[in-house]
């Protein structure tokens, strides 16, 4: 892939993958750390930028949080999940003092701060760039996407829950996605349906339905529901990596299939 | 779409209008002159505006997806349900108003004849507009959400705010300043994911000497609508809320557990109370309502005596 702007930290990064979502507590976070591990497992060098300065997850998720964040000669070094260095996350969790600080920052601030991060770490050779955003369509997401544009990102994977109030909100984000010029490359339904670990009757707790009809309605692929599975939840909770440690788990199979429509959907790279 | 240079260093700054991406903004001379330093004649007015509005209170939450618009909407239902109190519910989530569907409004603005609703929602002609604004822009809505809608008498001002600490929260709790706010009401789910965000967002209540009424920890416990027995699909791995209120000494108003009848009800636009009123999630959310009356009245209470004293 030809760079389009000067040879920066970027360089070396093949594709590019936002996940967005016009509504908040969908599970971008999840889905962009499960992705991340779906695509280390198949092989590929990955990194995670977490853009979400208010509410930055991912650390945790993957067991980080804490980790010093180191300054190399070209920028910021990003934090590394395992020796191999196939995983790697930079987060503005690693910046913060006191995790209990809050980043009460308007606007033009969190902008300068996301043109950092994008053009600043040092991420070396990386297969999948996967940049996790907070909710909404405002200066977050528009610093991210001037910053990426150069790049030429791969898309977009659009989160929604399966109720009527997300995927009000994730119409919007489409949109958002149609006036920027970027790609969607597909939705996740999440939080489709939970098993009672009793009966196992499957109730749908937050609706259904509305990823599916909210892809067919704007025209764009549809690729997958992931359903509540405790398992999934306590690993996030507890930083550990779901997609080793729980193969036979109801999300599982749903997010290493949408890892693999994410590696079929990616271009083989030019010379 | 652009109103301020991207690179804005702030009206407020010291910077203002004199900073090298000021070039060529059309605010740039009334930056330099320090108007912006100024307080914001705004403030004032909409004091003046909310000298009928007796009780102001903020749902916040720092995660998104916690129910906060939920919430909002059913603190409102309940309370409306006394014919003689007066409620508004201003949404002021610019980028995801959720509040419209929530509370069956395509277009007007009234649920019920005491019930009345303000959103961004309602200025959007279709579903699929997206409001891609700034900070200064949404900043602007609320001011003008604040200062120009005809709030008129009423009981109790409910403010359903976005995720985050952000321009919305800043601009609202500035405008809103000298009206005097009863206080927040902080939502939060048990998992730690959550409480990580809501931490801060408890935080930064204290460092805008906003008043907390309390925790609401939502989507406690799920009841198997078949077996009836109850799992915990948000695990609280370390504590849930009441930890957590403990450990910064603030009160836990209580807890709703998952209800599927109450996504299916904000589909429909219509109150969960209607459909399921015994429900162990309605009763859960009239208990934490009459504390929420209970700290506004005692708040009410103390300023008269302050007043009359």
């Amino acid at each position: 892939m030809e760079a389009a702007a000067e040879p920066g930290n970027l360089a070396g990064v093949r594709h590019i993958i936002l996940v967005l979502s016009g509504k908040g507590g969908v599970g971008k976070s999840t889905i962009s750390t499960e992705l991340a591990l779906a695509l280390r497992h198949a092989g590929k060098k990955v990194g995670i930028l977490d853009v979400d300065l208010c509410g930055p997850s991912i650390p945790r998720m993957l067991g980080a949080q804490g980790r010093a964040v180191h300054q190399c000669d070209r920028g910021w070094a990003p934090v590394f999940l395992d020796r191999e260095q196939s995983i790697s996350l930079m987060s503005v969790g690693f910046l913060l003092e006191k995790p209990d600080e809050a980043v009460v920052w308007r606007g033009p601030k969190k902008n300068a701060l996301i043109k950092q991060f994008v053009s600043d770490v040092a991420w070396g050779e990386l297969d999948y760039l996967v940049v996790d955003t907070p909710p909404g369509t405002s200066d977050e997401h528009m610093a991210t996407i001037e910053a990426l544009r150069p790049y030429q990102p791969l898309g977009a994977l659009v989160v929604t829950t399966p109720q009527a109030v997300s995927v009000g909100d994730v119409r919007r984000e489409l949109t958002f996605c149609r006036k920027t010029g970027l790609r969607v490359m597909g939705i996740v339904e999440n939080m489709s349906g939970f098993t009672c670990p009793h009966c196992t009757e499957c109730t749908s707790v937050f609706s259904r339905g509305g990823g599916e009809e909210l892809a067919q309605l704007a025209g764009v692929p549809f690729l997958g529901s992931v359903p509540l599975d405790p398992a999934l939840l306590r690993t996030l909770e507890e930083g550990h990596d779901f997609i080793q440690e729980f193969p036979g788990s109801p999300a599982f199979a749903a997010l290493t299939s949408i890892a693999q429509k994410i590696l079929d959907a990616t271009p083989a790279c030019l010379p | 779409m652009e109103e301020v240079p991207h690179d804005c260093p702030g009206a407020d700054s010291a910077q203002a209008g004199r900073g090298a991406s000021c070039q060529g903004c059309p605010n740039q001379r009334l930056c330099a002159s320090g108007a912006g330093a100024a307080p914001d004649p705004a403030i004032e007015e909409i004091k003046e505006k909310m000298k009928t509005v007796k009780h102001k209170i903020l749902v916040l939450s720092g995660k998104g997806g916690v129910g906060k618009s939920t919430f909002s909407a059913h603190l409102a239902h309940g309370l409306a349900e006394d014919e003689n109190t007066q409620i508004a519910l201003l949404d002021i989530d610019i980028c995801g108003p959720s509040i419209p569907k929530i509370m069956g409004l395509e277009g007007e603005q009234y649920v019920e004849d005491n019930l009345g609703v303000m959103s961004v929602g309602f200025l959007l002609s279709s579903p699929d507009d997206a409001v891609i604004w700034r900070g200064p822009k949404k900043n602007g809505m609320i001011k003008q959400f604040l200062r120009d809608v005809d709030w008129g008498e009423v009981d109790y001002l409910i403010v359903d705010t976005p995720p985050g600490t952000s321009d919305e929260h800043l601009s609202v709790v500035q405008y809103l300043a000298a009206a005097h706010i009863d206080g927040a009401v902080i939502i939060t789910t048990p998992q730690e994911v959550s409480l990580q965000d809501v931490r801060k967002e408890i935080n930064f209540c204290r460092k805008v000497k906003l008043p907390i009424i309390g925790v609401v920890e939502n989507m406690s416990g799920f009841i198997c609508p078949k077996c009836k027995k109850e799992s915990q699909i948000f695990p609280p791995t370390t504590g849930g809320a009441e930890l957590m209120c403990q450990d910064l000494e603030v009160p836990l108003l209580g807890r709703v557990p998952l209800d599927p009848l109450i996504g299916k009800n904000c589909d429909k636009g219509q109150s969960f109370f209607i459909d399921a009123p015994d429900s162990p999630a309605t009763l859960a959310y009239r208990s934490i309502i009459q504390r929420i009356q209970e700290f506004c009245n005692l708040h009410q209470s103390k300023e008269e005596n302050l007043i009359s004293s």
